[in-house]
């Protein structure tokens, strides 16, 4: 055994050497062609359309606002107008008068507060109301009709109850985001397979480990569905909401530029609205991909 | 009376709403220790529904289920049951859906590194080994159904249940697996009560078959005893006689007494 074993050694040493040594000078610049330049050709193919539907979209705009009488700024004033915030978004003079990073952080700050106290309450509600026959009787009536009472709705009831406007805004943007995450939630534990119940039950897992064994992972494709759409609606719905509430955030920012008259404030508002409205749906997508991989395959 | 396993005067309505369909009327079936007993009937005369009765999943209507003379009417791992479609949790890699089993059953009388051996050997008494870290979407159909059986075999049941376990695959996958149940029935001893479709299958693995009439209210028509020497080769049965007419009784019993009705 161990006379093989000392023999077969040092052969296999020096073939994987020999055998490492060459390719990898003969590989190295190939690699390089064949790996770099498909993918700089990639990167070409995703970014070149949309740059050239922007820019003629851009164009397009600067000559219809040029005109006169002209209702709306055209993109070149839009920059000169806005040129002081874009490049300096950390200013604080007190008050509401900030730079937009003050205004976006404060935004945010509310949707992520509302947002995971739906996420919490969500999935737990959603739970409930797939594994129990008794509670979607009695709750789903009531989560169909509350859910279509739009966002601003609620605003009014929670001033009145809060008696203060942040609670009121992280209220809404919770009361907005809660119901696509209970009913996908919901949806996706009435989906687990029959299989899977069965494996917990030949197995006795007790309630806390079927929940996150079988349940999560199992529903996790469903409820990632769910938290999408929810953080879609709690981004438009902080808007919506400091507009009413005042005070620093995204919302207020707009229609106080919009009462001062400062049309290209709005637009450069509305602009960091939108980039960080699909930052925030990339970032929850990415998460979700990567906490289900594997489970939609089966 | 003191049968390993016994299924005692078992019978099973399911109601749906008003309407009522009385699945199986009055089974008796002793099982001794360490007995391979396969159950064949045609499809739909109710024997998952006995399996999953046997193993807690399904409540019987009347009767009941004995294991070492205690009853059992919950599931549980001293009823190991390997499904039809492998059932494995596909967010886990092999090992793992082998290593929640041994976990749950062996959390209080193994340490971690006992564990993992356990979970390691049981993959490798079925071959399995080498794709402990393959996603189930990444392995074969036969492959999926070998992990299948080592998950049960790893919670050291004192019955493996078996429900068509090799219905899905085809037969060169299916032909290998079987060979491979015997090799472990062989060396574990267990106590085997397997679901089939297939003859040739039930008489290869079988100590005894029990044949079902169709349903509905299907009872057992028959209980035939394969004596045939272990260990078997498939190719030294296809000649031997008694294999032959175990064979052919069964086939007698499926195809000429109690013949598939369709609109049944
Ligand atoms: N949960 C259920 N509710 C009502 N009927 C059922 C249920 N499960 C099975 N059955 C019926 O019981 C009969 C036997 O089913 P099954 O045990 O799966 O048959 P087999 O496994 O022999 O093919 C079938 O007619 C099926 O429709
Ligand atoms: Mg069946």
């Amino acid at each position: 055994m161990s006379l093989s074993a000392l023999t077969s050694q040092p052969a296999s040493d020096t073939s994987t050497t020999s055998a490492t040594v060459l390719p990898l000078k003969l590989k190295k610049p190939s690699r390089l062609a064949t790996r770099l330049i498909p993918l700089l050709g990639d990167i070409a193919a995703r970014v070149v359309p949309p740059t050239i539907v922007i820019a003629v979209l851009l164009l397009v705009w600067e000559l219809l606002c040029r005109k006169q009488g002209a209702t709306l700024p055209p993109p070149s004033q839009v920059f000169t107008e806005t040129y002081d915030l874009i490049v300096d978004p950390f200013f604080d003079r007190g008050g509401i008068d900030k730079g937009l990073f003050w205004h976006l952080s404060a935004s945010l700050q509310r949707v992520a507060l509302g947002y995971a106290l739906a996420c919490v309450a969500g999935v737990a509600l959603g739970t409930l109301v797939g594994q129990s026959t008794w509670a979607m009787r009695g709750l789903d009536p009531i989560f169909q009709v509350l859910r279509t009472v739009p966002p601003l709705a609620w605003l009014p009831l929670s001033l009145a109850a809060f008696q203060d406007g942040q609670p009121s805004a992280i209220f809404v943007i919770f009361i907005t985001s809660i119901w696509p995450i209970i009913i996908n939630t919901a949806v996706g534990i009435r989906n687990i397979p029959q299989d899977y119940r069965n494996v917990a039950a030949v197995l006795r897992l007790n309630p806390a480990e079927f929940f996150v064994k079988i349940m999560v992972p199992s529903a996790a494709p469903y409820i990632f569905t769910g938290l999408r759409i929810g953080i879609g609606l709690s981004w438009l719905a902080i808007v919506a909401a400091e507009m009413l509430i005042g005070g620093v955030g995204i919302g207020f920012f707009i229609w106080d530029a919009w009462n001062s008259s400062h049309i290209s404030e709005i637009i450069l508002a509305l602009f960091y609205v939108g980039i960080i409205g699909f930052v925030l749906d990339r970032i929850v997508a990415g998460v979700a991909s990567f906490v289900t991989r594997g489970t939609a395959a089966n | 009376m003191s049968a390993y396993l016994k299924i005692d005067h078992v019978g099973k309505t399911f109601s749906r709403g008003a309407s009522e369909t009385e699945v199986l009327a009055d089974i008796t079936l002793a099982v001794d220790k360490g007995e391979y007993v396969s159950i064949i009937g045609h499809s739909g005369c109710g024997k998952s529904t006995l399996l999953n009765i046997v193993a807690g999943l399904t409540p019987a209507t009347t009767g009941g289920v004995l294991l070492e003379d205690r009853e059992v009417n919950s599931p549980g791992p001293d009823r190991a049951v390997v499904f039809q479609n492998h059932s494995l949790l596909p967010w886990l890699t092999v090992y793992d859906n082998v290593r929640l089993a041994v976990d749950k059953v062996f959390s209080g009388s193994k340490s971690r590194a006992e564990r993992h051996d356990w979970t390691m050997h049981n993959l490798d008494l079925v071959q399995m080994g080498h794709a402990r870290d393959k996603r189930p979407a990444e392995v074969s159909g036969g492959m999926k159904q070998r992990v299948g059986i080592a998950r049960a075999l790893a919670m050291e049941p004192k019955v493996l249940l078996l429900d068509e376990p090799f219905g899905a695959l085809d037969a060169l996958t299916r032909a290998h697996l079987q060979d491979s149940v015997m090799v472990l029935h062989q060396k574990l001893q267990n106590t085997v009560m397997m679901i089939t479709h297939d003859v040739d299958e039930a008489v290869l693995l079988s100590d005894r078959i029990v044949m079902m009439t169709n349903g509905p209210a299907a009872k057992i028509g028959e209980v035939l005893d394969v004596a045939l020497a272990r260990p078997r080769k498939r190719l030294e049965l296809a000649a031997n006689p008694t294999y032959l007419k175990c064979r052919q009784r069964v086939l007698e019993f499926l195809y000429e007494r109690h013949r598939f009705v369709e609109a049944a």
